[in-house]
């Protein structure tokens, strides 16, 4: 089996609220001094998803990711879990690009890498949570999608995933090849071992440019968006806490209790 | 849609009537058509459901059409979304809405893709400004809000998040006449499907339509004090909902997630037990109209979200909490 794995880096998604700046000129988020950059989450998941059909079925693994400006312990972690090879793909024609566009990139490179059997994405990137790019790629390459996957099985050339729905949880199956993106379905992601991250630090990672793809610079990044951000903002919340009183817990409990009553709510 | 132009939003059905998202979404539409001057239509795909679809004139729509075959009784992915893409062709509305809920999720980028247009996902406020559709959508885990030019491409394509709209006031002396659309499809394209569900039935109230939410966290420690959870929820006639650290902890299960992943809630009142309040757990619950947290760490950003919280660990707090409740509710 030959797998593709699409991760993006984004800022620590762990920044808290009172510490999360924006610079509105670029609508970058400016990350608190000492904050490193980490793999999106879900996308993690979506290499732990890989490995364990990997370690069951055999195969290669390919990490692509679409990022101007990595730091290379962070974007090479996926190798350092297991994957084999990453594929960097960095142009500034890419900058200022949507979900459509990024898309785009990627679907560029699945092409030029070929004959994948499966390709996996995260559900959504941690940072701008859109939660599109996975199924576009998919309509773009003409694959099947499933999506917000847990587990995996391949059997008789096809795939079977299984995700939560309103009222429970269902099994959905398509023909290989076909994209899935992982949700928080599938756990934990594994830590990478001290042996295997020096490992990976050794290892080349492979960078191609919007020429390489063959990618027309009108329909990509700024120029090809579809969609623009007009304003990046935080919100300022005024919630005043007003701390329940009372000489043990349980009158404390009980004076809640009574601010329910007082309200109406009960 | 009759002058190619117009508000379309993708309605869905719960239990075999018109789900209470489709109303959320015709109470935004209905003010988006308003402002741009033009219809809100909306359209339902399925099995046997002209006679239900109806119910959309009551909520706020202008036109209602609806395409109908076997196939399209559960969702089929690659199904809705021809459906779809064929008639936003044929007709392109100016603005299309979907829900985000398990199908919206889904069926949005696809067709927004196929469509190559903007789309916006999970947005909490729609707004027409110089003829764009502008979306405003949490980010970053909802630590920012980004405003979002969906573009200039007819339809321009958002996703709201449930419980983020206000529906109408139901006018029963709004009627109208379905309008059936083509829902021929190649079957052969129809390449996903669903070949088991386990549904769980919820005992008691649906999380979606409890009055009271109580939200339970990692701080609950085990299984078995969860259980007490769901005894408090049940006495106030709510409902248990859950964080991803709950989650994991597998103290209960998933479809309770609460969050900008998973569900989202508006009740009257979400009461937050040993949840410490992260940004993409508040998403799902920003909507309530009292929130209210009961945790050991004064700090905890839990206390900054709510009206009011009391510090402490809830083994002292709730079984107190608890019999008081019953008490007044008894009255
Ligand atoms: C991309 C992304 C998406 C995410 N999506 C979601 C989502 O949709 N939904 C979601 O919920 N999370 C989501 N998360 C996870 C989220 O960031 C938090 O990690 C999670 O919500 C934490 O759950 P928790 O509050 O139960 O646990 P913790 O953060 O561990 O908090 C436990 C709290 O319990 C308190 N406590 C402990 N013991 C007691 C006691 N005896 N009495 C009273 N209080 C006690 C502690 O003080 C603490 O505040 C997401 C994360 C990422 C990165
Ligand atoms: N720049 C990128 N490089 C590689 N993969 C990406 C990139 N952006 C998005 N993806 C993948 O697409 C998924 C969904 O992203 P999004 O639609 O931005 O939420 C992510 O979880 C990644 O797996």
């Amino acid at each position: 089996m030959k797998f593709l794995v699409f991760v993006k880096q984004i800022p620590d998604p762990d920044i808290p609220p009172n510490q999360f700046r924006i610079d509105p000129q670029t609508n970058n988020v400016i990350p608190p001094s000492g904050s490193s950059p980490a793999v999106s989450t879900y996308d993690e998941l979506a290499v732990e998803a890989t490995l364990r059909l990997r370690d069951e079925l055999g195969g290669e693994i390919t990490v692509i990711s679409l990022c101007n400006n990595p730091v290379m312990n962070v974007i090479k972690k996926p190798l350092a879990m297991g994957s084999d090879e990453l594929i960097l793909l960095q142009d500034q024609a890419f900058e200022g690009g949507d979900a459509y566009t990024t898309a785009r990139v990627l679907a560029a490179a699945a092409n030029k890498v070929g004959d994948y059997d499966m390709i996996l994405t995260g559900r959504q990137a941690g940072d701008w949570d859109n939660g599109q790019v996975g199924s576009y790629l998919a309509e773009m390459l003409g694959i099947p999608c499933i999506i917000n996957i847990g587990a995996l099985e391949v059997r008789d050339g096809k795939i079977r995933g299984d995700r939560t729905i309103r009222d429970g949880r269902e099994i959905v199956e398509a023909p290989l090849p076909a994209l899935v993106t992982a949700g928080d379905e599938v756990g934990v992601a594994r830590y990478p071992r001290l042996r295997d991250i020096m490992a990976a630090g050794r290892k080349q990672a492979e960078v191609w440019n919007a020429q390489d793809l063959g990618l027309d610079p009108s329909t990509i990044g700024d120029a090809g968006a579809l969609t623009k951000v007009q304003r990046l903002y935080v919100e300022e919340k005024v919630s005043e806490c007003e701390f329940i009183e009372g000489e043990s817990p349980a009158e404390m409990g009980v004076n809640l209790a009574l601010k329910l009553r007082e309200l109406r709510i009960i | 849609m009759a002058d190619g132009n117009g508000v379309l939003i993708v309605g869905e059905f719960q239990d075999g009537a018109i789900a209470s998202v489709t109303g959320e979404l015709l109470g935004v539409g209905r003010k988006l058509a308003d402002s741009l001057g033009e219809e809100l239509s909306a359209v339902f795909l399925g099995h046997n459901i002209a006679e239900e679809a109806k119910g959309a004139f009551a909520q706020g729509a202008d036109k209602v059409y609806v395409a109908d075959a076997p196939i399209l009784e559960q969702y089929q992915p690659e199904s809705y979304a021809t459906i779809l893409e064929r008639m936003c062709t044929e007709s392109p509305p100016n603005v299309v809405v979907v829900g985000v809920t398990y199908v919206g999720r889904d069926l949005a980028p696809r067709l927004a893709c196929k469509l190559r247009t903007g789309l916006a996902m999970d947005c909490t406020e729609l707004k027409i400004d110089g003829g764009a559709l502008i979306a405003t959508r949490p980010v970053f885990g909802g630590k920012a809000l980004a405003d979002v030019d969906c573009g200039p491409i007819k339809p321009a394509m958002a996703s709201v998040r449930i419980k983020s709209q206000e529906a109408l006031e139901p006018d029963a002396s709004r009627q109208g006449e379905v309008i059936m659309v083509d829902a021929t499809v190649d079957l052969d394209q129809a390449k996903t499907r669903v070949v088991d569900n386990v549904l769980v039935e919820a005992e008691g109230v649906k999380l979606e339509d409890a009055r009271i939410v109580v939200g339970g966290g990692r701080g609950l420690g085990s299984t078995d004090n969860w259980k007490k959870l769901e005894e408090l929820a049940a006495d106030l006639s709510g409902a248990v909902g859950s964080t991803r650290g709950a989650c994991d902890e597998g103290y209960c299960s998933m479809d309770t997630q609460l969050g900008i992943t998973s569900k989202s809630v508006a009740p009257e009142l979400y009461l937050a037990v040993g949840i410490s309040g992260a940004s993409q757990h508040m998403s799902g619950v920003t909507f309530s109209k009292h929130i209210m947290a009961i945790n050991r760490d004064a700090d905890a950003p839990i206390f900054r979200h709510s009206e009011c919280g009391v510090v402490g660990r809830w083994e002292d707090v709730l079984p107190a909490f608890h019999a008081k409740v019953k008490e007044l509710m008894a009255d």
